[in-house]
């Protein structure tokens, strides 16, 4: 199994890193904001998935790293610099929004952070000495690295593609070392988790906080991408579409976010034909897919294995019930 | 007043959303949405030269079939057995699904709605009223009691409750759940009708009006208390006059933060809502 993750792991790299030599500037772009969204909806999977909290605020998180940016470049300031701090203010604004969820649990906490994500996108669009209100802030530069021209989308994408593989590395150690397992633990069951010793609040604490850097740097970095922000990207019904990105994608599985940002992002450039009817389309297909495959797409696997063992077992027990019954009948016929 | 106007209609909302999670543990993610479709179902009745009552009489049923029954046997009956999470992330697929259905398929436009009450404005002690809203207000209000009524004064009404307090223990005493249950659904659909009655004159026909309402609405229950009925009430008026005075008087700008304001102190000061009972903790 583990040998089996890690070739499809190196397959997926090899494509990541070909593809964009195939693809127009629109393409690559189009990947590049994929990737970004895995970014940002990693981060929420171990707040959702793993952590098994509820968070429908992460677009707000997405805009603080994408406006630190912005203003950092504004300022002067490097990209390098930006980028850190913006996640660093995210980490910190997501250990606050933490402390509601030590205080209520599940659809509360939704709506709590729901709420958060209000309060950041009604700053952003009247601070205007700050953010530039709802004209938002354009000409972000892109950022300089050494000798690559970043202006060139192709370069920009291998720079996305590298900070997400730290990313999705630097999840993957914290998931299997004994961190990742409280945090599953606190998902499973808190009250067990809390009676075998461990800190509750600092999991809850930690989980949304590094949820939220996740989506701080991967909002710096689509500033850069797309050069022009402004508060309409950063609105709850962003949240709701990036929590939706995690559920159908699977929470709880690594690969999850891959799958779900690519429904949110690929799919509706495939489905450019359906147009207006595509976001009608989506959220029947959330319906239809909650109905069905409760634990997202990446499910479906398990739930094959699942029905097989459960064919195999009755098989067995229809078996043994077979030879039992002949046992019988023979065990009479010689009496 | 105004604001007890808005409010009122929030409360409405919000009744809603207190009377399914009693009855069934659902959280309707698309109770904003549940009030937009009426309102659109009325414009097209009415474009086909139905009168105004005829109308609203034709969507009620309607509504009481597509938000009541449909709602509940295509969405509601089959997530039920996997917990809360499925059904809240399927309401929203709905909200997506019906907000973008009526852009895509109807009009992406915001329509004029007639208004009910003649457009009267009166001065009381240098105070400007205006006849809708009064109107708005004391209708929400005889809904809300009349729900109210009914479920705590018929026999019918006791049985609700009955389900919604125990569903076992209904079920022994001979209580048809399923249909109870239902009867919650159809109240929840016709009181979105009324919602869409009194709130579409002043805010217009529009595909996303359920949108901020519906938040509101989730707001205002949870700050009079989520096992409440009454809270609901409070909790609605509370936001509507509180949103409606930061507006006059500290600045319009930050009005849609106010509700979540009074949301954030009640949680860190009292979880269970001004008006909630308790929920205790389960191993």
């Amino acid at each position: 199994m583990k040998l089996k993750t890690l070739l499809i792991c190196i397959a997926v790299l090899v494509v990541l890193i070909l593809t964009p030599f195939y693809l127009k500037t629109y393409g690559v772009h189009l990947l590049t904001t994929w990737l970004i969204f895995i970014i940002a909806t990693m981060g929420l999977n171990l707040t959702i998935g793993y952590a098994g909290q509820k968070s429908l605020g992460q677009a707000a998180f997405f805009g603080i790293g994408a406006y630190t940016v912005a203003i950092f470049l504004k300022l002067g300031l490097s990209f390098w610099i930006g980028l850190p701090v913006g996640a660093l203010i995210c980490f910190f604004a997501g250990v606050l929004l933490g402390f509601p969820a030590l205080r209520v649990q599940t659809i509360y906490l939704a709506f709590a952070t729901l709420g958060f994500n209000t309060a950041v996108w009604l700053i952003m669009r009247n601070e205007e000495w700050l953010t530039g209100g709802t004209f938002g802030m354009n000409n972000v530069p892109r950022p300089t690295l050494l000798d690559f021209n970043l202006d060139n989308n192709r370069n920009y994408y291998f720079i996305v593609l590298a900070v997400t593989l730290v990313m999705g590395l630097l999840l993957w150690g914290l998931i299997k070392s004994p961190w990742g397992k409280s945090f599953t633990a606190l998902r499973d069951n808190p009250i067990r988790a809390e009676s075998l010793g461990i800190h509750v609040r600092n999991y809850t604490l930690m989980s949304f906080a590094i949820g939220a850097g996740y989506a701080g740097i991967a909002g710096g970095l689509y500033a850069s991408l797309v050069q022009f922000i402004d508060p309409s990207l950063f609105t709850v019904g962003s949240s709701i579409m990036m929590y939706l990105m995690v559920v159908v994608g699977g929470p709880g599985y690594f690969l999850g976010p891959l799958l779900g940002s690519a429904v949110g992002v690929v799919l509706p450039e495939w489905l450019r034909f359906a147009q207006a009817w595509y976001l009608f389309i989506f959220g029947t297909a959330v319906i239809l897919l909650m109905i069905w495959l409760p634990d997202g797409l990446l499910s479906i696997p398990e739930r094959i294995r699942a029905r097989k063992l459960a064919k195999e077992a009755s098989d067995a027990r229809a078996r043994d019930a077979k030879r039992m019954q002949e046992q019988t009948t023979n065990g009479e016929a010689t009496a | 007043m105004s604001g007890l106007a808005t409010g009122s209609i929030y409360a409405l909302a919000a009744l809603g959303f207190t009377l399914l999670w009693q009855a069934s543990g659902t959280i309707n993610f698309a109770q904003g949405e549940f009030v937009m479709l009426p309102a659109f179902v009325m414009i097209i009745f009415m474009q086909m030269d139905i009168s105004f009552i005829g109308s609203v009489a034709l969507t009620c049923i309607v509504a009481v079939i597509v938000l009541g029954w449909l709602f509940k046997r295509g969405l509601v009956d089959p997530l039920f057995k996997y917990g809360m999470m499925p059904i809240v992330v399927a309401t929203i697929g709905l909200s997506i699904a019906m907000r973008n259905g009526v852009r895509a398929g109807y009009s992406a436009q915001p329509l004029n709605f007639p208004s009910i009450f003649p457009a009267d404005l009166y001065h009381i002690a240098g105070v400007t009223i205006s006849n809708s809203d009064i109107g708005t207000f004391v209708m929400a209000l005889v809904l809300v009691l009349l729900t109210q009524t009914f479920i705590t004064k018929t026999v019918t009404g006791r049985a609700m409750q009955a389900v919604a307090q125990n569903t076992e223990s209904a079920a022994v005493l001979g209580i048809n759940v399923p249909r109870m249950i239902f009867y919650t659904f159809a109240i929840n659909a016709l009181l979105a009708v009324a919602a869409a009655l009194l709130v579409t004159p002043t805010y217009l026909a529009k595909f996303d009006m359920g949108e901020s309402l519906g938040n509101k609405a989730f707001f205002a229950a949870i700050i009079g208390g989520f096992n409440n009925s009454n809270g609901a009430l409070l909790g609605g008026l509370l936001v509507g006059v509180c949103e409606n005075l930061a507006a006059a008087y500290i600045s319009p700008a930050y009005k849609d933060a106010v509700a979540l304001i009074i949301f954030m102190v009640v949680i860190l000061f009292k979880p269970q809502g001004l008006l909630g009972r308790r929920e205790e903790r389960k191993v």
